[in-house]
């Protein structure tokens, strides 16, 4: 016979308690999915890009050493065009200045605000939109009967339709039909967006009905519309809520494109990163970096977004729960 | 199946009913008009009535539109105002070219991002793994059009490798059949036409990979790291079977099926990204012709190409299902 | 000759940043030509694992380690490089699985999945593999074979599933056969097919076989010798008769308390083990049933338990075992499948403790009956 040390006969009992007790530990889908978020490190990258991008959007057009509108450079005869003369990095001008003698630096830094506010306002509208008919749709499926069979098919007949046309077609055609500027911008981004919030939601919604807890309300007794409104929507919208991370990535993406082709805001003197991008084209051979700067700035900031994204959809999916 | 195809191609009508009624109305709300367009800002109100009403836009928006449905259902898409052709005969002309410019994206995209995915999936965690990965995320998050610059930018004005514009040199003189520029070299035998066409579709093609290639790359990745966990990738190696024999016939053949489900979502996005794309290489598509037709406020171009585009977008994913439910047994369309 | 002689085997799994999983710890068995062996234990003991390192198809990843041996005719199945393994597996040593509707590739007619062993091991293609495909679906009781060979797993039931991976399993005649619970998703009555046709092809060829389950009525339906595993480890070792009349180790005899019985006096409660697998001590500090056992006594903690050799061939791994369930070793030739009366074969100096837990049989299976 052996002698048991104390510590081990304490684990034994300790053990031994454990074995007679039930299993207790229930931790919610998105305490698990934010503790496995913490863990990954490209979650991680993708915060920090995001917080740093926020920060300066927020806080750094009060800092910028001088005005957007400024053409200093050619009052003070440095920038001349004509001649290709377009000074690049120096001391005073971290970025050097651009083809109207503007700090560059100053303007990529006020050109955050405008890329967040256009990339988060055409996000949220074609989310808004998009929730509201997939919403509709998902829970007129949900109630079944010869209504709510009708409402889902004529909605989603309706997206299928926006879904045919190319969606840059699409924000071109709103563009023209509202007239160059940022609002156009985001309300064409964000229309863009519409149909893959409204299938998302939808979907989601209809296999979430399907679910044996939605059966167990309804032997309670609980009305259909507060199953669809109280247990449904809210589990349904995961992938909605990543969705709309990543659609911010596109939407930044999009709203370039939209500026380059002349869509965007005509008032070059509140700049935004895809209007200086596109306004550096004609100067790519004399200054290829006044391209470079805004692109680099948005694939950043795209990537942030793609990132942050791509990891909550990785721990909200329940295939990769343990 | 046959009834399958029926079914959707019946289900095609009312979408572009509906299609047609909302361009129709969204047109006619446009601020401006051809006439516009025609005169400038000089034009006096009695010109212009006068061009309104030789384009028959001064009747009621419903006769003008019953009268675009008749001529609909005799596959008469009108005249192009601006250019003054039909445009049936302008569509025939311009869509061949973003056809080959599309092709030759998922050929790029399909054929570098399929290997790379699974190559990915299988040295997962090793450097090609983040590699291909990382490659992709940034690949998703490039602007189209400033790729096609930087593309253009390197390769045709700094090395001279490609030509930076246009589909063919016009100096071949080609002979024009289909107006597939490749193709038509091919079928006259001028090789040398087929392969300038061919070298023209080189850096377009490659900036508009950009995108499905990294969406494909990642698909395939998380698809056959999916189906290597799968029991029956267990039971072919519980078989004995080669390493050759387990890949390509039991965890190859079913990752592709959520791939191939992506191609066929991919092509349908391709004719959007292919408008930027044509607009920095000046390669006459549909893709520039439509955003002047928007300009020009040209109804019968917008109406029509629309229409088709949409009817492709439509079959392109018919096709999908159907392929797809013959690489998926468990699949049946009905 | 032992057929398959698997020493000290043991697999653990290192994550970063969690500690090393023990899954199995040092377990040892033997498997006789033709004979029929049970691993049997909850899920979760490790007896998957077993057979999965056997066959060395645990999905390769960092931190995996296997060591000891398990020796298949004269050679160390762990030792052998890749190819000769793939040479091995299919041919030689064949496995069935658990869930027939998975292990099937969904998206391969049936026939090629069976003619791909006959090409791969017996050189046999076309019309030939066809033929001879056909017939192995025949032998596992696959009604109309030649159109089956056509048709796709999906649109098979559950219990032609599992045969077809049999026919596949026996298509090159192994000579040692893991089944990894072959019977659990399936229907009680189809299960009850299954088990027969596995009984009747091992009878037939002679084939070894090694059967994994948590289901005591398969084992004492088939097995001769009979593993308990707990913890990644051994526990018991017995053949099928002693160790259903008279279980030495106290996990054992949880086991066999959890079954309904047949025979069970109305009102007789089943006495399930507490706990959970979980709830485990590492073998390096004692028993690993300590924390569940009720026959826990001080010895049982400090250092492993060592393997205990009882007459008859058994062994059972534990300091203070049941005791025996009669004076006399269970050599009394009683059909296991019978039901048995426990007074009957119960030494009346035996306690009462004993008497509740020896001489259990589960409830009969259908096939058991004559």
């Amino acid at each position: 016979m052996t002698i048991i040390s104390g510590k081990k006969r304490e684990k034994i009992d300790r053990l031994a308690e454990l074995a007679a007790r039930e299993d207790e530990r229930g931790v919610s889908l998105w305490q698990d999915a934010f503790r496995r978020l913490r863990r990954n490190p490209a979650a991680i990258v993708g915060a920090v890009i995001l917080a740093i991008f926020v920060l300066v959007a927020i806080f750094g057009p009060f800092f910028v050493p001088y005005g957007p509108k400024d053409t200093m450079g050619i009052r003070e005869g440095v920038v001349k065009v004509g001649q290709g003369l377009i000074p690049g990095p120096s001391s005073e001008h971290w970025l050097g200045y651009d083809h109207q003698g503007r700090d560059v630096f100053s303007r990529m830094i006020i050109g955050a605000r405008q890329t967040l506010l256009v990339g988060v306002v055409a996000t949220l509208i074609g989310l808004a939109l998009g929730a509201l008919i997939g919403g509709v749709a998902g829970a007129a499926a949900g109630l079944g009967g010869r209504w709510g069979r009708m409402v889902d098919a004529t909605l989603m007949r309706f997206i299928d339709m926006l879904l045919a046309l190319p969606s840059l077609l699409l924000a071109v055609s709103i563009a023209a039909l509202l007239g160059p500027s940022l609002i156009t911008v985001m309300i064409a981004v964000g229309m863009v967006s519409v149909p893959i919030f409204a299938r998302l939601l939808r979907g989601s919604m209809i296999v979430q009905s399907n679910k044996e807890y939605v059966l167990a309300s309804t032997s309670l007794g609980v009305s259909k519309s507060r199953i669809a409104l109280a247990h449904v929507l809210p589990n349904s919208l995961a992938p909605v809520i990543v969705q709309a991370t990543l659609t911010l990535a596109t939407a930044i993406i999009e709203a370039a494109a939209l500026s380059y082709l002349g869509l965007g805001n005509p008032d070059s003197s509140v700049p935004e990163w895809g209007v200086m991008l596109a306004d550096a084209q004609p100067w790519l051979g004399i200054r290829p970096a006044l391209a470079i700067y805004p692109a680099v700035a948005i694939i950043i900031t795209a990537l942030g977004f793609t990132l942050l994204g791509e990891a909550m959809r990785e721990a909200l999916d329940p295939k990769l729960r343990k | 199946m046959f009834r399958f195809i029926i079914r959707r191609l019946l289900q095609l009508i009312p979408t572009l009913f509906g299609l047609s009624i909302l361009l129709f109305i969204w047109l006619r709300r446009l601020p401006g008009g051809p006439e516009t367009a025609i005169l400038g800002e000089r034009g006096t109100p009695e010109m212009r009535a006068a061009i309104r009403r030789n384009l028959g836009l001064d009747e009621p928006i419903l006769i003008q539109y019953g009268r675009f449905v008749k001529r609909m259902i005799r596959l008469d898409l009108g005249t192009s105002i601006s250019t003054k052709r039909e445009v049936t005969t302008e569509f025939l002309q311009r869509f061949p070219g973003t056809i080959e410019l599309t092709i030759t994206a998922m050929v790029i995209a399909i054929g570098i991002g399929i290997p790379l995915g699974y190559l990915a999936a299988r040295r997962r965690g090793r450097f090609l793994d983040y590699a291909s990965v990382g490659g992709s995320l940034i690949g998703i998050c490039i602007p189209v059009f400033f790729l096609a610059y930087v593309l253009k930018a390197i390769f045709s004005e700094n090395l001279g490798w490609f030509p930076s514009s246009g589909r063919q040199d016009p100096i071949l003189g080609a002979t024009r059949i289909t107006n597939f520029f490749v193709l038509d070299g091919l079928m006259t035998r001028e090789w040398d036409a087929a392969a300038d066409a061919l070298w023209h579709l080189v850096l377009p093609g490659m900036a508009l990979a950009s995108i499905p290639l990294a969406i494909i790359v990642r698909i395939t990745r998380a698809s056959v790291l999916e189906v290597l966990g799968e029991d029956f990738v267990r039971t072919a190696e519980a078989k004995g079977l080669t390493e050759n024999v387990v890949r390509r016939r039991h965890v190859l053949r079913n990752a592709m099926l959520p791939v191939a489900t992506s191609i066929g979502l991919l092509t349908g996005g391709l004719l959007s990204g292919a408008v930027l794309t044509e607009t920095v290489f000046a390669f006459s598509g549909i893709g520039a012709f439509l955003a002047e037709a928007i300009s020009n406020r040209d109804y019968p171009v917008l109406m029509g190409f629309i229409m088709i585009i949409a009817v492709v977008y439509v079959m392109v994913n018919l096709i999908v299902d159907l392929s797809y439910s013959l690489i998926d047994p468990r699949v049946r369309v009905r | 000759m032992a057929l398959l002689e698997v020493e000290d085997l043991s697999v653990s799994f290192a994550r970063r940043g969690q500690r090393t999983v023990r899954a199995v710890d040092g377990v040892s068995f033997t498997v006789d030509t033709g004979e029929v062996v049970g691993l049997v234990g909850e899920s979760g003991c490790g007896k998957s694992v077993t057979s999965l390192a056997i066959m060395g198809l645990l999905p390769k990843q960092p931190g995996l380690t296997v060591g000891g041996k398990a020796v298949f005719d004269g050679t160390d199945l762990l030792q052998l490089d890749d190819r000769s393994r793939r040479d091995i597996r299919g041919r030689d040593i064949a496995m069935i699985f658990q869930d027939p509707l998975s292990s099937l590739n969904p998206v391969i007619p049936i026939g090629l999945q069976v003619t791909e062993v006959l090409t791969r091991h017996r050189g046999m293609k076309g019309d030939a593999a066809a033929k001879e495909a056909a017939q192995l679906l025949d032998r596992v009781g696959i009604p109309d074979p030649k159109r089956r060979l056509k048709e796709y797993p999906h649109q098979l039931s559950g219990g032609m599933r599992q045969r077809a991976l049999i026919a596949m399993a026996v298509a090159c005649q192994p000579r040692l056969l893991i089944a990894d619970e072959p019977t659990t998703a399936l229907d009680v009555t189809i299960q009850a097919q299954i088990l027969e046709l596995l009984k009747d092809l091992v009878r037939d060829s002679g084939t070894a076989l090694v059967m994994i389950t948590h289901d005591l009525g398969v084992v004492a339906g088939m097995c001769d010798t009979i593993n308990v595993l707990y913890g990644g480890r051994v526990v018991e070792t017995a053949r099928r008769r002693p160790l259903f009349r008279e279980p030495r180790h106290p996990y054992t005899v949880g086991l066999l308390g959890s079954v309904p019985r047949l025979d069970a006096g109305r009102g007789e409660r089943l006495t399930p083990i507490p706990g959970s697998v979980r709830d485990l001590l590492p073998w390096a500090e004692g028993c690993a049933f300590a924390p569940r056992c009720t026959r826990r006594v001080d010895a049982c903690v400090g250092q492993p338990p060592e393997l205990v050799s009882a007459h008859d061939g058994r062994s059972y791994r534990c300091v203070n075992p049941a005791p025996p369930a009669g004076a006399t070793p269970a050599a009394a030739p009683v059909d296991p499948a019978a039901p048995v009366d426990p007074a009957a074969s119960v030494d009346p100096a035996a306690s009462g403790e004993a008497t509740s837990a020896g001489g259990q049989v589960p409830a009969p299976r259908e096939e058991e009956k004559p």
